[in-house]
């Protein structure tokens, strides 16, 4: 029986698991103590908790628990990652790589980082949503202290050649950066694989709770350090200082424990539920899917519906289906996505787009849901869409007489 | 944000009135297409004018842009309708604004529904050989809410 409304909003955030909530439960009221009480159980039993949760959430990205640094989120690990190597680094120089395609909370923190004296380079990616390695390559300066690129791109997916990245790093004595929201949990994620200095990732995105988060630091080949941005207790081996979340990183490290158990078979899960979504909605006629369809997230697909506005669309069905759109018509100028201009999308077919991300919780049933009521909705406003109609009378955009006043 | 719209937008976006085409090589018949820098919206209002008191007989829309442009101008074309060539000219967009309760964030979209309106007026006054009407802006806007029948 189909429940609505149907969620297909997975890279926004997830729903707790319910053995995740069943894990932290005991660390709201019962085991309540502090973890750096050291002197009484109510300290140690809290402690034990973490040190498990960090064995946990190390071994979901095959890092060791010391280089696991717990934050608040992903943005917050962004920001320490970044303004912590830029002040650590200081001495070897001030220059930053970054795409313009990366999360706000690593673009904002690199304009912040420009007032204080930082160089950026912000690299262009092609229509697929990948950088050019040789560009890259290209931008390193012996000021170079720091490249930071996405695993896995929030609005498309696309997964990045993080380990062919990092190797160019590595070349030229720079640290190698990379916000792995998207793709922990989902895909396998390798520290020393991958040759990833730094990551950042959230726990609400991977079924885990909302205000948990870690920043992994590397401690061997190189040794990272990033200077604390917060003043406190010293705790976090003195990078983060804060009371910790117990209840939210003992859920952390369920549910990091949950999902590299089941990855595989979710995967293989997801990718067939998405697929089945996404070639039924390519029927439509000009629907094109936005950024790489061969190196991508599992679960997620990010499709434009020319001559259709992403937000008419979505005002279509948002009472029964809860999903994403690159058109964010809220400004007295609508602004269309900046990873699809990026992409090199016209603004139209910015607007156009709607981002689908599944998850652990998506049925069949809801797949099937999501294709009746996106293509009813689809055919519907194309029907009231002037530029459909030119469209399909064969007109040719460029010769359209518009109105003069 | 969607949330905040008003009962009214989401029933004119669900059930649009006056969705669809007129001949736009007839005599009778006013088009105004317009459109935003890089198309990413574009409003088309069609009027049918009776040639003898220049009343305006029919009017259709089809509008690319979000769920308020959509109902924005269905909305004006219920509007429209009875309404002189003259009287039809005096369309104030900020009208429109009040009858939908539209955001702020709205409003550049009425701007280009006035402007589509004048624009088809001005089409059909060319086609009858008429001057077309000036830009000046009406002292007095109409209800839109009193008036669509």
């Amino acid at each position: 029986m189909l429940k609505l409304p149907v969620y297909l909003d997975y890279n926004a955030t997830t729903p707790c698991d319910p053995r995740v909530v069943e894990a932290m439960l005991p660390y709201f009221s019962e085991t309540f103590g502090n973890a750096s009480s050291r002197n009484h159980s109510f300290g140690w039993a809290a402690e034990a908790a973490v040190d498990l949760a960090r064995e946990q959430v190390a071994a979901l990205i095959g890092a060791d628990p010391k280089e696991i640094i717990f934050t608040s989120g992903a943005t917050e690990a962004d920001n320490l990652a970044m303004k912590g190597v830029f002040e650590m680094y200081a001495d070897k120089g001030n220059h930053i790589i970054t795409t313009e395609i990366e999360h706000k909370a690593v673009l904002d923190t690199c304009k912040h980082l420009e007032k204080l004296g930082a160089e950026i380079t912000y690299l262009k990616v092609n229509s697929e949503g990948f950088p050019d390695l040789k560009e890259l390559e290209a931008a390193i300066t012996p000021k170079t202290i720091l490249v930071s690129i996405m695993y896995a791109n929030n609005e498309i997916g696309v997964i990045n050649p993080i380990k062919e990245i990092s190797a160019i790093a590595k070349r030229h004595g720079v640290l190698m950066m990379s916000d792995i929201s998207q793709a922990a949990g989902k895909v396998p994620v390798d520290v020393n694989r991958d040759g990833i200095d730094l990551a950042a990732f959230s726990a609400h995105k991977l079924y885990g709770t909302k205000g948990a988060g870690a920043l992994y630091v590397r401690r061997k080949s190189p040794r990272v350090k990033v200077t604390a941005q917060m003043d406190g207790g010293g705790h976090e081996r003195g990078m983060r200082s804060g009371t910790l979340n117990v209840p939210g990183i003992v859920a952390f490290g369920k549910a990091c424990e949950l999902c590299q158990q089941e990855m595989e078979a979710e995967g293989q899960r997801l990718a067939a539920l998405r697929d089945k979504l996404e070639n039924a909605l390519l029927q439509l006629e000009e629907t094109v899917v936005n950024g790489s369809k061969a190196n991508r997230l599992p679960h997620a697909t990010n499709i434009s519906f020319r001559y259709v506005e992403g937000e008419a669309l979505m005002m279509g069905f948002n009472k029964n289906l809860a999903l994403s759109s690159g058109s964010a018509c809220t400004s007295a100028s609508p602004e269309p996505s900046y990873v699809l201009k990026g992409l090199g999308l016209s603004d139209d077919m910015a607007h156009s787009s709607i981002r689908f991300a599944l998850g652990r919780f998506t049925t069949e049933e809801e797949i099937d849901y999501a294709i009746q009521t996106v293509t009813d909705t689809v055919n519907k406003l194309r029907e009231i869409s002037p530029l459909w109609e030119m469209f399909k009378e064969g007109a040719d955009m460029s010769s359209i007489e518009w109105s003069r006043l | 944000m969607l949330m905040a719209y008003a009962e009214r937008v989401l029933d004119y976006y669900n059930n649009p009135r006056n969705a669809g085409t007129l001949d736009k090589s007839s005599p009778q018949v006013g088009t105004g297409l317009i459109h935003v820098p890089e198309y990413v919206e574009v409003v088309r209002i069609q009027i049918e004018v009776s040639p003898k008191r220049h009343v305006i007989m029919d009017a259709r829309f089809k509008t690319f842009g979000c769920g308020a442009a959509i109902a924005a101008t269905s909305i004006t074309t219920e509007w429209l309708k009875g309404k002189t060539i003259e009287e039809a000219a005096r369309l104030d967009h900020m009208d429109i604004v009040e009858a939908l309760s539209l955001p702020p964030a709205k409003i550049h979209t009425t701007i280009l529904i006035e402007d589509a309106v004048k624009a088809a007026i001005n089409d059909y006054r060319f086609k009858n050989g008429l001057e077309p009407i000036s830009e000046e802006v009406p002292e007095e806007g109409y209800e839109l809410e009193e008036e669509h029948n």
